[in-house]
Parts: structure tokens; C-alpha cells; sequence
């Protein structure tokens, strides 16, 4: 059993636009008094209300831990998405009510490393924003390395050097990293915790570097930014509610699931945690998986499924909810 | 409402007792007239009923005082009963926070903060403490900060760190236990210190226990109850002090169980830690005599029969072997046989 916190109501406070594809949400709670504390690298999920369609879409909370008054996330608006980011940049205004969850984090600082090595991609620099305030307060040693494409796409990079000099490095490239990742990993300290945060070929080729250069894998840390993945429409049967349910184009198994006031269990909404994995009964077609939770073995196997990123083509599945 | 502090030992001459008010609040853990492992979680929800020891975060009773004064002689025997690994110090405050706030909210009779930015004011009215410091600046504290606060909170504290995919035990404050070792297990991830725990591996509860736990989350704490028994009251059962208190199994006789044999409940929570991102585990320590516990009918009919039907693993592990019979002969003279009501709590 899965305890599904309350949502907590807050009003949107501002909303800043950052570069010409980023802006900034502060949502202060309705109720007033202060917002439950978070730890660097946090993420909350916003709840959408997009006519009949709910949507959650995960954002790092990208605020101070010591200023509760208020949560800020920032979104990069992405147009062939789902509608998630379109729908927080073009609906979205200062005054409006809206439904954020209790903070997660699956992208915590490692406490015990002597070094926090930080890799971020465009909009991948979000955790790491309060990741470093908690860093710089506890006087450990961190480097972030950002990527951006230039100097007007890249959001808060500016402020983030003013605030951290050197310990900031910011790299300009019209594609690729712009950066020798191999090089800047030969040189780090034993006992160096590497995060990334970025697309995901950026994370896959930096964790291919590093496992090439001998790094353990509990040094390697990563988020990635992934919105459902959009498909053709099925059906699914719920066995032990005894329910159909039909899964739109534009929503993601989970997100129908829970139109149907079935609760089922979740943390990322990103394929990545593992928490939504539910038993696959019956499956007369073919499973898509998008996440990157299970196993070669699992996915082969067809027992298994994360309905909060994949999706199915076929006759008839039947899960175990 | 004001607490009327008990003054009493939990050593030597062992005056602890409850009052029947302690009695009727007392976690009896067992739902029915059996007993096998489960994944036995809930939510922790607050306030939970009215004078029971659920109704708060952490609850306070009668024992506080006494408590606290027996957990102070063990620090000065054995120091290293509370340790924290260096990489804990966010979640020390973590907890301070936590045990303050709670404690001033729910018990403002008793405890009070206040809290100026940073400067933090603090007082403890049974303990008669009047601290101020400075928040997140250890050397203004007598203690570090997990020393000081859990000085002056009833039970267990331990805090586990999160990472890999696995809880670490890496800080705990630790003098009420049931014969387990915080200086053995400091360090150890959740596989390693469950590893001693017969029968619950085959299960599979610990791959779902830890599944279950690394999603708890900030402002949804969990519990669940664990039980042993213990012959005299004696908070500290420390495997370090086996010598001291193992020889008391041998002492049980027909005429004494009644008095010397206790049910030891404890209750677990699992709180995450807002700033730390660390789970935080307390296990707070409830004892109870036969004698008090046969005056609640139901329970009298209950534990007899929980005892006599627990497999032979458990009744090993748990420390039983040389008295659960004396206990179950003594027991069924209180039980009529009559049906039990689902559910711990007295009729």
C-alpha cells in the first residue's frame, strides 16, 4: 500500500519569463504559513487542469530550503509534448489556484562524498539550483559544469556565477556539450560524486565516459527530464477494481488510471523510480516501454509494466489493479 | 493535559510500574489470537485517538522523567550508545527541529520554543532546561544535536541515510533496546542489520519493507508495533550487557512470572527528514507486567494463546525458550476460553 499524500493548494504568485523558452513559477499556499521543507534536488508535482484532462507533470523545486513561503519551479516550454509545459506557459497566469504535492526527492546530495561534481543541460540546471545552496551552507565542495546552447537560451547562468564564481563553469555549444567530459573526469578526487541532469543522450554519454574511466556506480547520479510518451489510444482492463479504461493519445496510462479514481502508486512520473510498477495479467499485443526502470529480463518477460511513461498496442491488456 | 511525572527505576530495584491510566493506553500489538511476521505499515496519522500513545508525533507519558535519568546513566557507562557518522549532521538538525516542534506543539504545558531566525530558544520544564543556540551551529549546544534532543525524548532514535537504492544506519541514539547493538550495526545497510531475523527473509518482507520505506515522504509518516518480552523492567537490554541481564531468564518461577515477566511493545515510526532527505526510524519502548496486563480481559485471554501458537523460530529469537511455558501456565488461569474482539485495543 502506497500512501498518497494530500495535494496542497497554492496560488501562482509569478510567473517570470526567463529566456524566450523558460519561465519561472512562484506558488505561494493558499491556506498561508509556510510550505513543508524540501531537500536539494527536489522535485514537486504539479497538478493541471486542462479541461477534463488531469495532468502531473514532475518540476525540481528550484527555490532557497530556508524560504518556505513559497515553492519555484521552472518550465521549458516543449511544443510537441503532450501539452504539459504548453499548458504552464500559455494558461498559466499570476493569480490563478493550482495543486502541488508534497516535495519528493529521487535526486538527493550524497552526503558522504568528499566532492559534488555537477553536470546540467539547458533546463537540467533546475535541481541543482538548491542542491548548491545546501552544498555552499554545509561548506562542501561542489563544481557545476553547465551546458547551454548560448548566452540567451541558457536560463540563470549569470546569476548562478554571481553568486558562485568559479565554482561555476557555464559551456557554450550549438550542439554537442561543448565541454571534454572525459577530461574533466580524469582529474576529479577519489570519493567524487558525479550528478547530471539533462537530456537523455547527454546523461547516457556521460555515464558511458565514466564507467570507461573505472568510476563505481554509486558515484553516478542522474535525473532525467522525460514527459510521457505520447501513442496511439488502447484500452486496459484494471482486474481488481473491475474497471475499463480508455488511455487518449495525449494521456499516459497512469494519468488514466487515475481518471478513473484508481489509486495507484507513483513518485517520478518519469519512468525512472520504479514506484508505479504494476503486474501485467494478460497482454494479447505488444507492451511499449519507456521507462528506464526494468530489466532487460523484466521487459522480455512482459510481467511487468510502468504505466506512468508506457504504453501498449493490441488486443487487450489486463493489469493488477 | 499536565502529566503527573512517575519517579522510578528501570535497574537495581526496578520500582518501575503503570498506572491503570498507562495500562488502558498501552499498544497491545496483537490484532488476533495469533502472531506471524507482516509488512504490518500504516500511516502515522496525527492526531490519532485521544489519550492514546498514537494521538501525537511522539508521545510523552509517565515515564518521561524516569526515563531520561536511566538513559543518562547508560550514556555515562557506555558513551558510544549514540553515534552518528560524520556525514549526518544535516539530518542532526533535521531531528532537533522535528522533537522540538513536535513537543512544543502538542505538550505546550510541558515544553516551549521559540525561535527568532536562527536563535532558537528552548525550554524543558520536567527536565528543567533553559537553552538558548544558535540553529545549525552545533558548538552552541552542551551535546551535538542528536545527543541533546534525544536526552530529553523517550525511546530510541535512529537515523538511516538513503542512497544506492538501500537505507544505511549511520546515526542513532540507542539505550532502550531489545538486545540489539547500535555500536555492532553502525553503518550497516537494511539487509545487513536485519540479517539476525529468522523466518521474515523467506517472506520477502524486507524487499517490500525497503521498497515501502525509501518512498516515505516529507509530512506522511508511517508505524508499526514489534514485540519481545523481557523479564524485570529494564529498558537497557544491550547485547554489550548481556552478562547483567541474560542470567534473569533463569529466575522465572510459577510465583513470580506474574510480576517479573513484561511484554515489551515497540512502537516504530519512519519519518523523512525535509532538508537531510534521511529516514527517521524512533522506536519507542512500552513495558508492561502480566499482572497489569491481565487486568485488561481481553488481552488477558489473547496473550495466552499468541504465546502458545508461536513457531519455535520466534519463541528462540525472541528470547523466550526458558520461560514461555511458565508464562502460558500462568496466563491461561485468565483466560475463560471466550471469543476475542478483532482488533488490539481493550473492549
Amino acid at each position: 500500500m502506497a500512501v498518497r499524500p494530500q495535494s496542497i493548494k497554492v496560488r501562482v504568485a509569478e510567473v517570470v519569463p526567463v529566456t524566450p523558452l523558460v519561465k519561472r513559477f512562484r506558488f505561494v499556499p493558499l491556506a498561508g504559513g509556510l510550505l513543508p521543507a524540501f531537500s536539494g534536488g527536489a522535485h514537486t508535482v504539479v497538478e493541471m487542469h486542462d479541461g477534463a484532462v488531469v495532468r502531473r507533470n514532475p518540476y525540481s523545486l528550484m527555490g532557497s530550503p530556508d524560504e518556505l513561503d513559497s515553492y519555484q519551479i521552472s518550465v521549458r516550454k516543449v511544443e510537441d509534448s503532450r501539452g504539459g509545459s504548453v499548458f504552464m506557459h500559455e494558461r498559466v497566469k499570476a493569480g490563478d489556484e493550482m495543486a502541488v504535492s508534497p516535495p519528493v526527492n529521487l535526486f538527493a546530495i550524497a552526503w558522504d562524498a568528499r566532492k559534488h561534481l555537477l553536470l546540467a543541460g539547458g533546463i537540467g540546471i533546475t535541481p541543482f539550483v538548491s542542491q548548491m545552496i545546501q552544498l555552499d551552507r554545509s561548506e562542501m565542495p561542489f563544481e557545476l559544469h553547465y551546458c547551454i546552447r548560448n548566452d540567451d537560451r541558457g536560463p540563470y547562468w549569470r546569476d548562478l556565477q554571481q553568486r558562485y564564481g568559479r565554482r561555476v563553469q557555464v559551456h557554450r555549444a550549438e550542439s554537442g556539450l561543448g565541454m571534454d567530459v572525459e577530461a574533466l573526469l580524469v582529474m576529479q578526487p577519489l570519493g567524487t560524486h558525479l550528478f547530471v541532469c539533462g537530456p537523455g543522450p547527454m546523461i547516457e554519454g556521460v555515464y558511458a565516459t565514466a564507467r570507461g574511466l573505472g568510476w563505481p556506480e554509486e558515484n553516478l547520479h542522474s535525473e532525467r527530464f522525460q514527459a510521457p510518451a505520447t501513442g496511439a489510444a488502447f484500452d486496459v482492463v484494471l482486474r481488481r477494481s473491475s474497471k475499463r479504461v480508455h488511455v487518449g493519445t495525449h494521456e499516459s496510462l497512469l494519468e488514466a488510471i487515475e481518471a478513473a479514481d484508481v489509486e495507484a502508486p507513483y513518485l517520478c512520473r518519469g519512468g525512472a523510480c520504479g514506484q508505479c510498477e504494476t503486474g501485467v495479467l494478460a497482454c494479447d499485443g505488444r507492451l511499449i516501454h519507456n521507462d528506464h526502470y526494468l530489466s532487460a529480463e523484466e521487459r522480455a518477460a512482459g510481467r511487468k509494466i510502468m504505466p506512468c511513461v508506457s504504453r501498449f498496442e493490441g488486443r487487450e491488456l489486463v493489469l493488477d489493479l | 493535559m499536565t502529566i503527573a511525572f512517575r519517579d522510578e527505576t528501570f535497574r537495581d530495584d526496578y520500582t518501575f510500574r503503570n498506572s491503570p491510566h498507562a495500562i488502558r493506553r498501552f499498544p497491545f500489538p496483537f490484532h488476533e489470537d495469533r502472531y506471524m511476521y507482516a509488512v504490518n505499515i500504516e500511516p502515522h496519522a496525527l492526531p490519532g485517538p485521544k489519550g492514546s500513545v498514537v494521538e501525537f508525533a511522539f508521545d510523552v507519558d509517565e515515564h518521561y522523567v524516569s526515563e531520561m535519568r536511566d538513559r543518562e546513566l547508560v550514556l555515562r557507562q557506555d558513551p558510544l550508545r549514540c553515534q552518528a557518522l560524520p556525514h549526518m549532521m544535516a539530518a542532526q538538525w533535521d531531528l532537533l527541529e522535528l522533537i522540538m516542534t513536535s513537543f512544543a506543539r502538542d505538550y505546550p504545558e510541558h515544553f516551549s520554543l521559540e525561535r527568532d531566525g536562527e536563535r532558537w530558544h528552548w525550554v524543558n520544564r520536567p527536565l528543567g532546561i533553559d537553552q538558548r543556540f544558535v540553529f545549525g551551529d552545533a558548538l552552541t549546544l552542551p551535546y551535538e544535536p542528536m545527543e541533546y534532543v534525544t536526552r530529553q525524548a523517550q525511546g530510541d532514535w535512529v537515523i538511516v541515510d538513503q542512497r544506492d537504492g538501500n537505507l544505511w544506519m549511520d546515526a542513532g541514539m540507542v539505550t532502550t533496546q531489545a538486545d540489539w547493538s547500535l555500536d555492532f550495526d553502525i553503518g550497516m545497510n537494511f539487509f545487513e542489520w536485519h540479517g539476525p531475523v529468522p523466518l521474515a527473509h523467506e517472506l520477502g518482507v524486507f524487499e517490500r519493507a525497503l521498497k515501502y520505506l525509501m518512498q516515505v515522504r516529507v509530512g506522511s509518516p508511517v508505524r508499526r508495533l514489534n514485540w519481545t518480552m523481557t523479564i524485570n523492567p529494564l529498558l537497557d537490554t544491550a547485547p554489550e550487557r548481556y552478562p547483567v541481564w541474560g542470567p534473569d531468564r533463569t529466575t522465572v518461577t510459577p510465583d513470580n512470572v506474574g510480576h517479573k515477566a513484561h511484554l515489551r511493545v515497540e512502537l516504530q515510526s519512519f519519518w523523512r527528514l525535509p532538508r537531510s532527505n534521511a529516514l527517521l526510524f524512533p522506536i519507542r519502548c512500552y513495558l508492561i507486567k502480566l499482572e497489569e496486563l491481565v487486568t485488561v480481559p481481553k488481552w488477558a485471554r489473547r496473550l495466552p494463546r499468541v504465546l502458545k501458537s508461536l513457531p519455535q523460530e520466534l519463541v528462540d529469537y525472541k528470547g523466550l525458550t526458558r520461560y514461555r511455558d511458565t508464562a502460558v501456565a500462568w496466563l491461561s488461569r485468565y483466560d475463560d476460553g471466550a471469543p476475542t474482539s478483532p482488533g488490539g485495543g481493550p473492549d
